[in-house]
């Protein structure tokens, strides 16, 4: 697993305050790991603040799952 | 008689006049005592002090280096481990005056025994817990995000962390109780208008069951630099915490500041019989003011109170004789001997008869949570007939014949007790209790 995945894993882990087992790439934010609207916000917060990278609204509603969130912030970081 | 009746439900009438009962069925306190209503009641009767140095942040630059802070630590020592209540992953969301809240209440309705598993009874189970200044701390953080250019970094939590009546929201949210949620905001009296309000939402039908009381958490810079402008804390006992909340004492110089929470479960009477609840007591009255003089200050013979006390005797259908024990708002600030006065005056020669205690010299003052605490400590002291201490009461700055109960708690008949708030922008509120 890449680094990038290793650190969005942790800071799920961290804000949802969910088993590291659960988050696996498939896993929804929502639906399976029991974050609400406000929560998905943050979790944004905190890719941008944790990565360095912009992430915009539009771009932000798509990240529903873990690996939307890995895939987009690599995607970022080899523009 | 049925003229009398109409009127009660306006106005809540007397005990007598047929109006739904509301008695307490529940109790939760998290504070500067401790965790938990025994716990904190006991320490409170063996004459013990909650109050001690700042240790939230450093108070070293501003007058005042005493509060009251609710200690941490094991919950079999009576002390406050926030992760066996709220989920760790959930604090965050929550400014620290919603933890209090949140804990206090867990605990009075766990003592109440009251779950509700039909829809019917969660719509009839409602929740009223006010906060005097609400998340200042998470304010003054959200600040400093926005001034360091961080805006879009402002966590979506901030305004539901801030929002006074999400103590309310929480509390129900956790319990489904779907019945009337309201919040109650009058600064130091909003604990008894809290509860009082509430009682008199299930005595006008609203509800059957209503978990009411205050919460508190401004032991921060902000709390703490803007009550020293305001020159109401005392700054005078830094270096001997436990004798600067000291009430009626001609050495007093201001109040402490003290954090947590006190909450109440609030049932109709025959709906608490049904269900076999225990019953710590029953809410018989309640009466408010407005001072309409000063913005911090009480005038002048403090009539203010005279009258929330007059008018809580009124809705009791009782008179000052009735009276066996009065919970001073007394806050160890110049107000004292006002409030003294005020009591003094409309008890007239009853007064050689009541005993009346500041206990805030032992908890430091709770703001908008100091009212419902207080409630507590006065149901208990009808339970117990003991008449709770008032600490550092050395030298009276003015003589009374009522009995202030310095230092040590005493054992009295009390049967019927009036705990007094008083708040900022001259706002009065008494609530008259007795056993059942």
């Amino acid at each position: 697993m890449s680094e990038i995945a290793d650190k969005v894993k942790k800071i799920v882990v961290e804000h949802l305050g969910v088993e590291e087992s659960k988050v696996t790439p498939d896993a929804s934010f929502i639906d399976d790991l029991g974050a609400d609207s406000l929560d998905t916000v943050e979790l944004v917060m905190a890719f941008e603040e944790a990565f360095n990278v912009e992430i915009p609204e539009d771009a932000a509603e798509k990240i529903t799952t873990v690996k939307d969130a890995i895939d987009y912030i690599e995607k970022q970081k080899a523009a | 008689m049925q003229n009398r009746e109409r009127a009660g439900l306006l106005q809540s009438a007397g005990v007598n006049s047929g109006r739904r009962r509301v008695v307490v069925t529940g109790m939760g306190i998290v504070g500067p005592l401790g965790l938990g209503v025994e716990n904190v009641w006991s320490r409170l009767i063996a004459g013990e002090s909650g109050i001690g140095r700042i240790s939230h942040f450093d108070p070293s630059d501003l007058p005042a280096h005493v509060a009251g802070e609710v200690p941490e630590g094991p919950t079999a020592e009576g002390k406050l481990t926030l992760s066996e209540w709220i989920p760790t992953k959930d604090q965050r969301k929550m400014d620290r005056f919603i933890h209090m809240g949140l804990v206090a209440a867990t605990e009075a309705v766990e003592d109440s025994g009251w779950k509700p598993e039909t829809e019917e009874d969660k719509c009839r189970t409602g929740v009223m817990i006010g906060s005097g200044i609400g998340g200042l701390q998470t304010i003054y953080d959200a600040s400093i995000t926005v001034h360091e250019g961080r805006a879009r970094r402002l966590s979506p939590f901030f305004i539901p962390s801030a929002l006074i009546n999400l103590v309310s929201g929480h509390v129900s949210i956790k319990y489904g109780f779907q019945g009337p949620n309201h919040s109650v905001v009058t600064a130091c009296a909003t604990g008894v208008h809290a509860i009082g309000d509430a009682a008199r939402i299930i005595m006008f039908g609203d509800a059957d069951v209503m978990v009411a009381g205050g919460a508190e958490a401004t032991v921060c810079p902000l709390g703490i630099a803007g009550f020293c402008s305001a020159r109401a804390l005392s700054t005078g006992f830094n270096a001997t915490p436990e004798k600067a909340s000291r009430p009626w004492d001609k050495d007093r110089d201001g109040f402490v500041m003290g954090e947590g929470s006190g909450v109440v479960v609030l049932e109709e009477y025959e709906h608490a019989k049904a269900r076999g609840a225990k019953i710590y007591g029953e809410i018989i009255g309640y009466g408010m003011s407005g001072d309409a003089y000063h913005i911090t200050a009480p005038a002048e013979g403090h009539y203010g109170a005279y009258r929330a006390m007059r008018a809580a005797l009124k809705s009791a259908d009782l008179t000052p004789a009735d009276i066996n024990y009065v919970n001073a708002h007394g806050t160890s600030t110049m107000a004292d001997d006002l409030e003294l006065e005020a009591v003094e005056r409309l008890f007239g020669d009853d007064a050689r008869k009541l005993a009346m205690s500041s206990t805030k010299s032992a908890t430091g003052h709770l703001l908008g949570a100091a009212g419902a605490v207080e409630a507590i400590f006065s149901i208990l002291a009808i339970r117990d007939n003991v008449a709770p201490p008032t600490l550092n009461l050395d030298n009276p700055s003015r003589e009374s014949v009522i009995d202030r109960v310095a230092h040590t708690a005493q054992q009295r008949e009390i049967n019927v007790a009036l705990s007094n708030s008083f708040g900022f922008g001259g706002t009065n509120a008494s609530l008259i209790v007795r056993g059942v």
